[in-house]
């Protein structure tokens, strides 16, 4: 059998990184044991739950059902690269605020499933975010405060905006 | 996890040509893998029978979506969130766009190729009934060339479809002909997400003064792997949209159907939950006439 190891190369949070692995080993399980970024989750291990959720060359993606193989060149983000210079996320602080996490199992893979939806939809509906968290299941049952979680955070973005906006006409009132 | 890793050998040749060399090389021997939204969860079991793997991942002449004036092509290698952001599958087979957003999560949809999902060749395959009802044409590839054989063929048995050994699916056809039809999809599962049918139909339908005309239904979970209905289609066909006829097709459903008890659901639910959704889409069509 091929028990070769490939050398995979990708970018993860920005960071270009190297691993050797078989080919066929899970992207969840190169995150987490070669690259030691444990943020991301394993929950069902057959792309149901979404707790392994990550982003892969701008997709979610159910990182337990992705071979490292196919991840060579990709650039990858993990819930470790949603903060920015140690300031929290605007999903991350709406969460901690709101009780958007409970056990903690679901929670990276909610965060990076909220995430792509609000990069794609910066004023989601109730009905769009329960469609874009379908597949990333909390069994503390803390759906509500997790969708109002997503809610507030669109709402912070949205005031980041105006206030970047208020200061960019500010600025070019001088 | 009980699978190993270090079992299975796994190659990315990165290009069509260069994969169609390898089934041919050793045909039967590369199990391709697109997506993996399938195969690894069958590796994770430690139930993946695939000692050696090629990646159809990240290969552009598989992923595509073109429109001609006659069908739309999507390569075997699109994804449904590809399926769900194309405009004229959106306006045009709105039964295929639909049914991608059934597929999974956007998790799952971001990864799982419409190729896959007919190779795959669930019973339940979420794409398949719209396909039949749209009458789609597969496309197949392999260094002896290309051929083309109606979708509503490509299933042979269950898990059992018409390509050798050294083919890869490489397009799927869907003729731009269904704008006056009527159409009809349904699923019905557990849940609203991530649920497996436990049965679906799907329908298009040209009626000509109440007359029907042309009728196609495709089905999923009825019978051991995706197929029209002729059957109930035959009792239809040239015929006004009465009570009789309703009661008619249902007979007809009911004698052609073959579900399965399962983990999912019974033959005895299946089987009147298909005669109600064909039910429903004949009364819809009832329905318009006396509106028109």
């Amino acid at each position: 059998m091929s028990a070769r190891r490939s050398a995979i190369h990708f970018t993860v949070n920005g960071e270009r990184r190297a691993v050797q692995a078989p080919p066929m080993k899970r992207l969840l399980d190169v995150l987490r044991e070669d690259l030691r970024l444990t943020g991301t989750k394993e929950g069902c291990g057959e792309g149901e739950c979404g707790s392994c959720s990550v982003r892969m060359n701008g997709e979610l993606v159910n990182s337990c059902l992705v071979p490292a193989l196919q991840a060579e060149g990709a650039e990858i983000q993990t819930v470790e690269g949603l903060a920015l210079d140690g300031r929290l996320h605007p999903l991350q602080q709406a969460f901690l605020e709101r009780g958007g996490a409970q056990c903690g199992v679901c929670t990276p893979g909610m965060l990076m499933a909220a995430a792509q939806l609000l990069d794609h939809n910066a004023h989601p509906t109730l009905p769009e975010i329960r469609e874009a968290l379908a597949g990333n299941l909390c069994r503390c049952t803390g759906f509500i405060r997790i969708f109002e979680s997503v809610v507030a955070a669109a709402a912070a973005k949205m005031d980041e905006r105006a206030s970047e906006a208020v200061l960019e006409q500010a600025h070019n009132a001088r | 996890m009980r699978g190993s890793a270090e079992a299975h050998e796994l190659v990315a040749p990165g290009s069509l040509d260069a994969v169609l060399e390898l089934l041919a090389l050793e045909p039967g021997q590369w199990t391709p893998i697109a997506g993996g939204t399938e195969l690894m969860v069958a590796f994770s079991a430690g139930r993946l029978n695939a000692p050696k793997l090629v990646s159809l991942w990240g290969i552009p002449d598989l992923r595509f979506i073109e429109t001609t004036v006659e069908s739309v092509a999507i390569g075997a290698g699109a994804t449904f969130l590809d399926l769900r952001a194309d405009t004229v599958l959106a306006a045009e087979l709105p039964l295929l766009a639909r049914a991608s957003s059934w597929i999974g999560s956007i998790a799952n949809q971001s990864r799982a190729t419409i190729g896959g999902n007919l190779v795959n060749a669930s019973p339940a395959a979420d794409s398949s009934p719209a396909l039949l009802a749209y009458d789609a044409e597969i496309e197949l590839v392999s260094v002896r060339g290309r051929r083309r054989i109606a979708y509503r063929e490509f299933h042979t048995g269950y898990k059992q479809n018409a390509m050798a050994a050294d083919e890869l699916m490489y397009a799927v056809h869907v003729p731009r002909r269904f704008a006056r039809h009527r159409q009809y999809l349904r699923k019905v599962g557990t849940r609203r997400a991530m649920a497996v049918a436990k049965v679906a139909l799907g329908a298009t339908a040209l009626l000509e003064r109440g007359v029907v005309r042309e009728m196609r239904l495709g089905a999923a979970s009825l019978t051991p792997f995706p197929t029209r209905l002729y059957r109930t289609e035959a009792a239809l066909v040239d015929q006004p949209v009465t009570r009789e006829t309703v009661r008619a097709a249902r007979e007809a459903l009911l004698g052609e159907v073959r579900p399965i008890d399962d983990i999912r659901s019974t033959v005895e639910y299946r089987r009147r939950v298909a005669a109600n959704l064909l039910e429903e889409f004949l009364l819809e069509l009832r329905q318009e006439r006396a509106q028109s």
